[in-house]
């Protein structure tokens, strides 16, 4: 090619050209989740029986070679619960739980014949039915993949492939159609908020860093997510790194930034790994670099990566980080916006709200607009997991409520081994350390920024944990609390000092040391953190506290005045006894007993010591015959 | 003399990966990454050294290696072994995981490595594969589903695979 600048309509005609000559595409999960369970070894012998059938097989579909099969390796589907995950087209045959042996009759049956592998099936518990492709599957109807769409169906690491769905036009646009003023503008018209968890309007965000003074300016990717129990980040820069690419282009032609970063989490080296090839094969290309399609302005966008410290997602550590420093928060103002990274301007966007961009330079503000609530426009996605029978990443219009999400896409509550509760519903924790637990009563209030901050939970990055009665909220708690102390960057008394008294008192309460002032004190010191903590982390750090204090305070009563755990979780509240109905004497128990406190003759139902017990459990694991209860 | 080669070796590295990043004070964090994957943790002569090349105070360069919980200080083993205890995996049992290892290896919170240097176990926050948890990970390799049972025989492999 010698024009200057690339041509995306010729690589995306020639692309679907070459698409067009291929009989089949057999497309494995390569998303985390399908890897753990085994999925590269699936692809590595489907592609030998192919090559058994003396078919021409590329691992990779370039518009100048021909092929009889084309496989690809995809990121994450979302479905985690059934993989790992095969797609056979053009028919969309949808296989799950595949394993390698299924390669045979994959190639055989699909490929050489036409036929679906009918056990590989996903069959809905449900109805029974058997569901062919992905449009069957409740799992997957009830959704609005939009920012996800072509997460799990493109080969992340073929950028041809991304062109060939229309990818980098929108960059293109708003590089040669549009005037930095015109794309924050659309931006904000369209409604789109952070979806870091705060919320903030992305237009407006943009809006303020474009009239900045000086020459330098910088965008920066956040891809630091280190919420636990949220994964949508990783999915989407692991699945499609593109299309967050494509989402910084548009932000840096908005506020005139010619150089980006993405920051992103050590712990996710496959993200780290296909984003820093995204990068190199969009600057290879001629899509980044100088020149950027042929308007003189120049980008340049380096991969970082993080080092382990949740504080990092907030905005000012994050550059601090980037700077090379400890990860420590400043005050604001002045904002990033107005003295950010090395003191320059600069507009830090998270990855899904980036990856959200292209979708409405190229629809339009309206086209997005459409879905969502009025003061929450869009999709979001959310990592659904936990004690629900359907587990993995989805996406949702803002105002589906939690029944829709919990029951209708996630299947419904299940117990420890997996089977579905009835009735096991206990509680749903949003928005990980900043969000707050929400019960029974919220189950149909629609889901968007508004309503969630009106019950003291957050959208928060986005982490949907379903818990069963059978925990301990208390406990959850407890849980939150160890992180946020653990990740407290230290640099302010109420976070440092502050998180570690709520999480003694929390521990006392589990350890059966705390009375009813306890809790008091508990929600003193929760609001005096919140009140005067310097960041986000700080300021928010007590919402699981603060919320299970208000949904479940019964629980929190039930431990320090009636010295009861209802979850039957916490230990020092255990009460280990034998049942002399189904105790047969074996004496498993008594030998098991660190302390010697189980006594009892031969055949003769045994008995606990409640004096010299310490609760440790041992027994109860021992007893075949589940005779000792309590624990 | 051996010993001498070898620190020579050693600086050699360490002076490759800063030549790499420009010796640039704002590359610390990627310098300090490189030099991990050389050696698995970040030796303190070597931390010395960093800053004195970077003309930094060493307290400086230490403050950040400390900071962040992905760097490590002291050695660890050959097997890094990491339990999520993110909140999926919590609700669904990592503690107990992380028991059961720690008891077959003779582990405890303030313990993280074997006496061999073969294992280290510790736990991250969250390892983002929320939909297989309890998930951990031995080095690279993800393991979704895991039970205390599926996490003692995953050391009896690694076990094996040593002895032979």
């Amino acid at each position: 090619m010698i024009a200057a600048t690339v041509n995306l309509e010729l690589i995306k005609e020639n692309y679907l050209k070459a698409l067009g000559k291929t009989q089949r595409q057999i497309v494995v999960c390569a998303g985390t989740a399908c890897v753990a369970n085994g999925s590269l070894k699936v692809f590595e012998a489907v592609k030998e029986q192919v090559e058994k059938k003396d078919l021409d097989v590329s691992v990779k579909l370039e518009s100048d070679k021909d092929a009889d099969v084309v496989m690809a390796k995809t990121g994450c589907r979302g479905f985690c619960q059934v993989g790992p995950l095969v797609t056979v087209r053009p028919q969309e045959y949808h296989y799950v739980r595949v394993k390698p042996e299924d390669a045979a009759e994959i190639v055989e049956s699909s490929v050489a014949d036409d036929k679906p592998v009918e056990r590989l099936l996903y069959s809905d518990p449900a109805t029974g039915n058997t569901c062919r492709t992905t449009k069957d599957i409740p799992f997957y109807t009830r959704q609005n993949r939009t920012v996800l769409d072509e997460c799990g169906k493109i080969d992340a690491c073929n950028i041809e492939e991304y062109i060939s769905h229309n990818g980098y036009f929108a960059a293109r646009k708003a590089f040669t159609e549009m005037q930095p003023q015109q794309i924050c503008d659309q931006v904000l018209e369209s409604g789109l908020r952070g979806r870091g968890g705060g919320g903030f309007p992305t237009g407006k965000k943009w809006a303020l860093t474009l009239p900045q003074p000086g020459e330098k300016k910088y965008v920066i990717c956040n891809g630091d997510e280190g919420d636990p129990g949220a994964f949508m980040d990783r999915s989407l820069m692991e699945g499609n790194p593109h299309r967050v690419l494509e989402g910084m282009m548009i932000a840096a032609r908005a506020i005139g930034a010619d150089e980006a970063y993405v920051y992103v989490r050590a712990e996710y080296p496959l993200a780290v790994s296909r984003v820093s090839e995204a990068v190199r094969d969009a600057e290879q290309l001629g899509i980044l670099g100088e020149d950027v399609f042929g308007t003189g302005s120049s980008l340049k966008i380096k991969v970082l990566e993080g080092a382990g410290a949740f504080v990092c997602g907030e905005e000012t550590a994050l550059i601090a980080s980037i700077e090379g420093r400890r990860g420590m928060p400043n005050p604001k103002p002045p904002f990033p916006a107005q003295s950010g990274l090395w003191g320059r301007p600069t507009c830090i966007n998270n990855v899904e709200t980036l990856a959200t961009v292209p979708l409405i330079i190229q629809h339009g503000a309206e086209y997005f607009k459409s879905m969502g609530t009025e003061n929450s426009a869009g999709t979001k996605t959310f990592a659904l997991t936990g004690h629900v029978a359907n587990t993995g990443l989805i996406e949702v219009p803002f105002g589906l409520t939690l029944r829709e999400i919990v029951f209708g896409i996630g299947g419904g509550v299940t117990d420890d081994d997996g089977s579905i509760l009835k009735d096991g519903f206990k509680a749903v924790q949003c928005g990980g350390p900043s969000g707050g637990c929400l019960t029974e009563e919220h189950l149909d209030l629609p889901i968007d920024y508004d309503n969630l901050r009106n019950i003291g939970a957050m959208v928060g990055s986005g982490g949907l944990v379903v818990m069963n009665r059978k925990t301990c909220m208390v406990q959850i708690a407890h849980f939150f609390m160890q992180f946020t102390q653990n990740e407290s960057c230290g640099k302010c008394v109420p976070c440092r000092e502050g998180t570690k008294q709520m999480l003694r008192l929390l521990e006392d309460i589990i350890e059966g040391r705390a009375a009813l002032e306890t809790i008091d004190l508990l929600e003193r010191v929760a609001s005096a953190v919140s009140k005067g903590s310097l960041c986000g982390l700080g300021k928010t750090a007590p919402n699981p506290v603060l919320t299970t204090l208000k949904y479940f305070r019964d629980e929190y009563i039930a431990h320090v005045v009636h010295g009861k755990c209802p979850a039957g979780q916490c230990k020092a509240y255990a009460m280990p006894e034998i049942d002399p109905e189904k105790c047969i004497g074996c004496g498993l128990c008594k030998k098991k007993c660190p302390v010697d406190a189980i006594e009892g003759e031969k055949k003769q139902p045994h008995v606990i010591d409640q004096d010299k017990c310490i609760k440790c459990g041992a027994c109860a694991e021992a007893c075949k015959f589940n005779a000792v209860i309590g624990m | 003399m051996s010993c001498e080669a070898c620190k020579k070796q050693k600086f050699e590295k360490v002076c490759r990966i800063l030549e790499e990043h420009q010796a640039d004070k704002s590359n610390l964090i990627p310098i300090l990454h490189a030099v991990q994957r050389e050696y698995r943790y970040l030796p303190e002569e070597i931390l010395t050294y960093i800053a004195t090349s970077l003309n930094m105070p060493p307290a400086k360069v230490y403050g950040v290696a400390s900071f962040y919980a992905h760097f490590a200080l002291e050695p660890k083993g050959k097997y890094v072994i990491h339990i999520c205890d993110g909140t999926a995996c919590h609700v669904k049992g990592s503690i107990a995981i992380l028991e059961a290892m720690q008891q077959k290896l003779g582990l405890d919170k303030e313990k993280c490595t074997t006496d061999d240097q073969l294992f280290t176990v510790e736990t991250v926050s969250c390892l983002g594969a929320c939909g297989m948890a309890p998930v951990i990970t031995i080095n690279e390799d993800v393991h979704g589903l895991v039970t205390p049972e599926k996490a003692e025989n995953l050391i009896e492999e690694i076990l094996e695979k040593e002895k032979a």
